[in-house]
């Protein structure tokens, strides 16, 4: 496990980020954390002659909480985000769900950027982005553009995001209502099996708003507008849950792995999102 | 002389036996200190690693190093070619077969050793086995051994004559090319007679699937040829220093003299680094070709797809018993894949170790073993995983059809067990297949164990659950997993085990220092037992030095006296049995010395802790400290200056520990996620040396026994690909899912051994296994659950339970 040959950069600026990356096109890609990369570089599935650490880039690693929305930069590991207790505030479920990547080392490297840029869909991140509505923030040799994070996943490793582009953020609406993250996976470290997350608000009794995205049960995160269309106006009773559940199976399509086969995953993403839901709507 | 302080702290002093006493050894591995072999650096070392087979079963058109060796930093490319003239290029393995160091002419098994690149370091040899060029026609991949069995694809061109017949093989005859060996024990035709006439049989059939070990550290060496005095130094993870000295010595024909084998600390074995591997035998010719040091160390992945696996049994069980329970008779039959070459480690007589203690802790009148041996394209291997020679596999079985005899019998699994106990005065008691069990009180140990954990209480809990889910108020099963497991371990009788021919007896040799404190140095290794800490309380309480002032001193065959290594818990058994005979040695001398000193007959003083006492004078006495100054520094008449002691111990039986656990464990059917609520193990390893380290061996075996049983699996695809090549997909428990384990005890001690130990290495992972397996099988139980094969991951649980119709 060791990796083939490369440059290492470490630009002060993100100018000189987009400078290695044109120069050296497909051959070139930024760094994050790290942990995803370097893997993929030691088992040689990835081949990166010119590796561009981003840790030296100025203004990619604050956390901005206002009153409707929240900007995160790239750069803000998992771990910031679990330490951050005005974002824990704002938007717990990012708490929640950072709680359930990985481990503790793992977490104080990866960052959100690396996560949601990264395209693969075991990634926590890129689903809860899509629940959330987030926004993400790039910018290129054109110049800056923003692109939704439920537009942004085109299949596994593919992503919107050009080869000459960085990610240098995310903006996500302060979310609403009732939330939460849950994780099926084997052990500690390990990708879901199954994971959903939800944010419900629930005015009276009724349901108004609802988010449901999935991970790791298709080749990108699974946001399930049908879903959530199923829940809002219920009162999110055991009906309302079958059917979210039910539009959810149709628009996911998981693939077998090690961690069991098609029918095992369909049936833990169904218990899964009961779950998620029944958590979110207890807290809404 | 008087006396300052008391009895009691004198023996507190000693640290001998029986005390907690802290690992010495941690001082140094908790600060980074250890020495392991990859902290080896030698001036020029080199660094090799091999071109491994993407393909599972192939042969090989051609190599083509070329490009390799203009990579910057490469030197030199071995192929099985090179290593022909030498004779090398196969390798005797541990069990009779041969292996290839590297492909000749084809491969077996995915991830086999191709050529060897021999680089300035690690980084050069990686980017040259890109560059070795290899062309492969791929075959037809055999991964079942049923398969094999009946198969046209001849595995082993070695295993058949011109006319494509099946020649014999290390153990009798082959039956098809692709069989390895049937081993037999017991008694066929009496034990089919039993059963076909019984009131009562159950019958099972279940998979022990393939694992793996997975130490810490992986496996590596450094060898280095010393041209001007020829002589080859081998530092490397090696559980069996002197083994490897002499099987080096045998096919490289290199003296023995001239080869020193030195393991240093080593990151976990179980018995993953008892066999020889090519990287071995290639780093030693790299060394002799360039005259330079050559280091190999395997990465993670090499370690799980390549070496010494463990399990991989198909075990087909019958078994008969009276109406009331009691048992008639067992039969059971093995299909065995050891992959694409037969290298576990067995002792020469033993192909399927020690499987025939399969009648497990029960008195079974009549029984039957039979084993047939498989080559399939897998990787080689097969004994390793604190196995004890296929004792896991053995009490998996019988611990499996115990609770499916117990359903057929509709009766409770503990009282089954328990009315079917060897009770204890009928030990010795010699087993249907063979075994004489030393010493054993189970019915103690049973009952101290139901009664700790509340058996009774626990059935009533789970027979409410029961109503509970059938209602619908609660998704969730409990399941009681009970245990009774009966371990073989301290190989061996030199008279019935050998490896290879070295017969399997041990060693110790003591030095005192005239200062009275000591040196010993001993034939095995530890690999994380904490050797050093426990050999020297026993040789505290043995010759009346403080443990503290003993230096326990392993794995340098220069130094260490012979012995076959570590593995098989039988450091204890045989080591520790050595070290004890040799502290008596040291110690009837110090008494001919404290008898000259004190002016009295030698029949006139007696031990005491720390000193000889005179009979009836106690205060008359000469410390070890003053007998070991004078056994050096004062003329005795009729006695050689020194106090040094060797004994090498051949042990007169095996010794068999035994323990009592039980599991509870809720699982949750809609997912097959499971939930260790309660842990409890009971171990009796005979004498207890130090119960903190007893402990800590519990702990670590449970833990694998809890990895094994719910999820730790090397699976192959029908291409013979691995699945779980790396930690992502092979599951090595973090403290997380590990639950708190409640260890218990009860000693009954070896009758044959000089201090009463049975060793407890293995005993945890042995009897952890099947209680973890049958927590979740009986969770099923009153849902119409008989068997289901581990692993126990979520996915096959939630599939037990959708068969079973408990998903709507
Ligand atoms: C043992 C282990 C367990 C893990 N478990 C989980 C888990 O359960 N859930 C989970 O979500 N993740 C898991 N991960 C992955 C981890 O969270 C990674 O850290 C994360 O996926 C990537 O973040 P990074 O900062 O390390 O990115 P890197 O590894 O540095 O980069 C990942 C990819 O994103 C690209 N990239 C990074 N930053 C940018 C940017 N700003 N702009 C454009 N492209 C960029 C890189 O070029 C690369 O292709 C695990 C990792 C390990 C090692």
């Amino acid at each position: 496990m060791i990796p083939a040959a490369f440059d290492y950069y470490r630009p002060k600026d993100m100018e000189a980020v987009l400078s290695i990356l044109a120069e050296h096109g497909d051959d070139a890609r930024v760094m994050a954390g790290g942990h995803s990369l370097i893997p993929m570089m030691k088992l040689r599935m990835a081949d990166v002659p010119h590796l561009i650490d981003l840790q030296d880039v100025p203004d990619l690693s604050d956390i901005v909480v206002s009153a409707d929305s929240i900007k995160i930069g790239a750069m803000v590991t998992q771990a910031d985000l679990i330490d951050h207790a005005g974002l824990t505030k704002a938007a717990p479920i990012l708490r929640e769900a950072a709680l359930q990547i990985a481990d503790p080392q793992v977490r104080y490297m990866g960052t959100i950027g690396g996560n949601v840029a990264n395209g693969d869909p075991g990634n926590d991140m890129p689903g809860l982005m899509q629940c959330l509505d987030a926004t993400f923030h790039l910018v290129g040799p054109d110049g800056a553009r923003d692109v939704a994070a439920r537009d942004f996943y085109e299949a596994a490793y593919m992503t919107d995001r050009e080869d000459d582009e960085v990610l240098t953020g995310v903006t996500i609406p302060t979310p609403q209502g009732g939330y939460a993250y849950e994780k099926q996976k084997r052990k500690i470290g390990d990708y879901a099996t199954a994971a959903a997350a939800v944010q419900i608000v629930k005015d009276g009794d009724t349901c108004t708003f609802a988010s449901v995205a999935m991970t790791n049960l298709s080749d990108t995160p699974i946001y399930s507008a049908d879903a959530v269309d199923a829940l809002v106006g219920t009162k999110v009773d055991d009906a309302a849950i079958k059917a979210a559940i039910a539009a959810m199976l149709d628009d996911i399509d998981p693939s077998e792995d090690n961690r069991g086969p098609v029918a095992f995953k369909n049936h833990v993403a169904g218990v899964i999102l009961r779950r998620t839901i029944e958590r979110a709507w207890s807290r809404a | 002389m008087k006396d300052e302080i008391s009895r009691e702290e004198r023996v507190d002093n000693l640290k001998g036996m029986g005390c907690s006493r802290k690992r010495v050894e941690d001082a140094r591995f908790t600060q980074g200190k250890g020495n392991y072999v990859d902290d080896v650096k030698l001036d020029g070392m080199l660094f090799g690693d091999f071109v491994r087979s993407p393909y599972a079963h192939a042969n090989i058109k051609s190599i083509n190093t070329e490009a390799a060796l203009k990579v910057p930093g490469v030197l030199a490319v071995l192929t099985a070619a090179d290593l022909e003239p030498l004779g090398l290029h196969w390798m005797p393995t541990l069990a009779g077969d041969k292996q290839m160091v590297l492909a000749d002419g084809k491969v077996l098994f995915q991830g086999q050793e191709v050529a060897y690149v021999v680089a300035e370091d690690r980084y050069a040899a990686a980017d040259g086995i890109e560059a070795v060029e290899v062309e492969y026609e791929e075959l037809q991949v055999l991964v079942n051994p049923f398969e094999a069995l009946k198969s046209d694809v001849i595995l082993r061109p070695d295993t058949v004559d011109e006319n494509g017949k099946a020649v014999d093989g290390a153990h009798g005859p082959r039956n098809h090319p692709n069989h390895i060996f049937t081993w037999e024990a017991g008694d066929k035709d009496p034990t089919e007679e039993v059963i076909a006439n019984a009131d009562v049989v159950a019958e099972e059939e279940m998979y022990y699937h393939r694992t793996h070990p997975c130490p810490l550290e992986t496996c590596g060496c450094v060898a280095s040829m010393d041209k001007v005095n020829g002589k080859l130094t081998l530092w490397g993870t090696f559980q069996a220093p002197h083994a490897i000295r002499t099987i080096v010595s045998l096919i490289s024909g290199i003296e023995e003299h001239n080869i020193r084998v030195i393991s240093p600390d080593i990151g976990g074995g179980f018995g993953n680094k008892v066999g020889a591997y090519p990287g071995y035998v290639c780093s030693v010719v790299a060394s002799i070709v360039t005259g330079k040091p050559v280091k190999w160390i395997e990465d993670r992945m090499d370690n799980l797809m390549t070496t010494a696996f463990a399990r991989d049994y198909w075990m087909k069980g019958k078994i008969s018993a009276t109406p009331e329970g009691k048992i008639t008779g067992l039969h059971c039959h093995v299909t065995a894949d050891h992959g694409g070459f037969d290298a576990c480690a067995d002792p020469t007589k033993f192909p399927a170790g020690f499987m025939n203690i399969c009648t497990g802790s029960y008195d079974i009148p009549t029984a039957y073993l039979a084993v047939d041996g498989v080559y399939t394209n897998k990787a080689p291997g097969g004994v390793s995983y604190r196995c004890s020679f296929r004792v896991t596999e053995a009490v998996y079985f019988i611990e499996r059809m115990i609770e499916v005899l117990a359903i057929k019998l509709d009766m409770d699994a503990a009282e089954l067990r328990r009315i079917n106990f060897i009770k204890k005065e009928q030990f010795p008691y010699k087993a249907a297949l063979g075994w004489e069990y030393d010493s054993g009180d189970y019915h103690t140990a049973w009952d101290k164990a139901l009664k700790a954990v509340d058996y009774d209480g626990l059935r009533a809990e789970q027979a409410q659950r029961v109503e509970d889910f059938k209602a619908g108020k609660t998704r969730k099963l409990m399941g009681v997993g009970l245990s009774f497991f009966t371990e073989i371990v301290g190989a061996g009788p030199v008279k019935n085990c050998d490896i290879l021919g070295l017969g399997m007896f041990d060693s110790c040799e003591i030095r005192i220092h005239p200062t009275g404190s000591a040196i010993a140095r001993l034939g095995t290794i530890s690999q994380g037992q904490g050797h050093a800490t426990t050999f020297a309380q026993i040789l505290a309480t043995e010759i009346g030095l403080s443990a503290d002032s003993i230096t326990i001193e392993e794995g340098d065959t220069d130094t260490a006296p012979y012995g076959l290594g570590t593995y098989g818990s039988r450091s204890t058994p045989v080591a520790g049995a050595a070290t004890a005979m040799a502290g008596r040695k040291i110690r009837a001398k110090a008494q001919m010395i404290a008898a000259y000193l004190l002016e009295v007959h030698d029949n006139d003083v007696e031990f005491d802790v720390d000193r000889f006492v005179v009979k009836g004078a106690p205060e008359r006495f000469k410390t070890m400290k003053e007998i070991a100054f004078a056994a050096y520094n004062q003329a005795i008449p009729g006695i050689e200056p020194g106090l040094e002691a060797v004994s090498y111990y051949d042990p007169p039986n095996m010794t068999y520990p035994f323990g009592a656990y039980v599991c509870v464990m809720d699982i949750d059917v809609d997912t097959g996620v499971t939930e260790i609520r309660r842990f409890y193990a009971l171990d009796d390893c005979g004498t207890r040396i130090n119960p903190m380290v007893i402990e800590g061996q519990v702990h670590g075996g449970l833990t694998e026994a809890l990895a094994v049983a719910l999820g730790q699996e090397i699976a192959y695809d029908d291409m013979g690909n691995v699945k779980t090549g790396t930690l992502m997909d092979f599951f090595l428990p973090t403290a997380w899912e590990v639950p708190n384990y409640e260890t218990d005890y009860t000693v009954t001690p070896s009758p044959h051994h000089p201090i009463g130990a049975k060793g407890v290495g293995e005993s945890p992972h042995v009897g952890g296994v099947p209680c973890f397996s049958n927590a979740v099988q009986d969770a099923f139980r009153a849902f119409g659950n008989t068997h289901t094969n581990m692993p126990h991951d979520h996915w096959r649980i939630w599939k037990t339970a959708n068969e079973l119709g408990l998903h709507d």
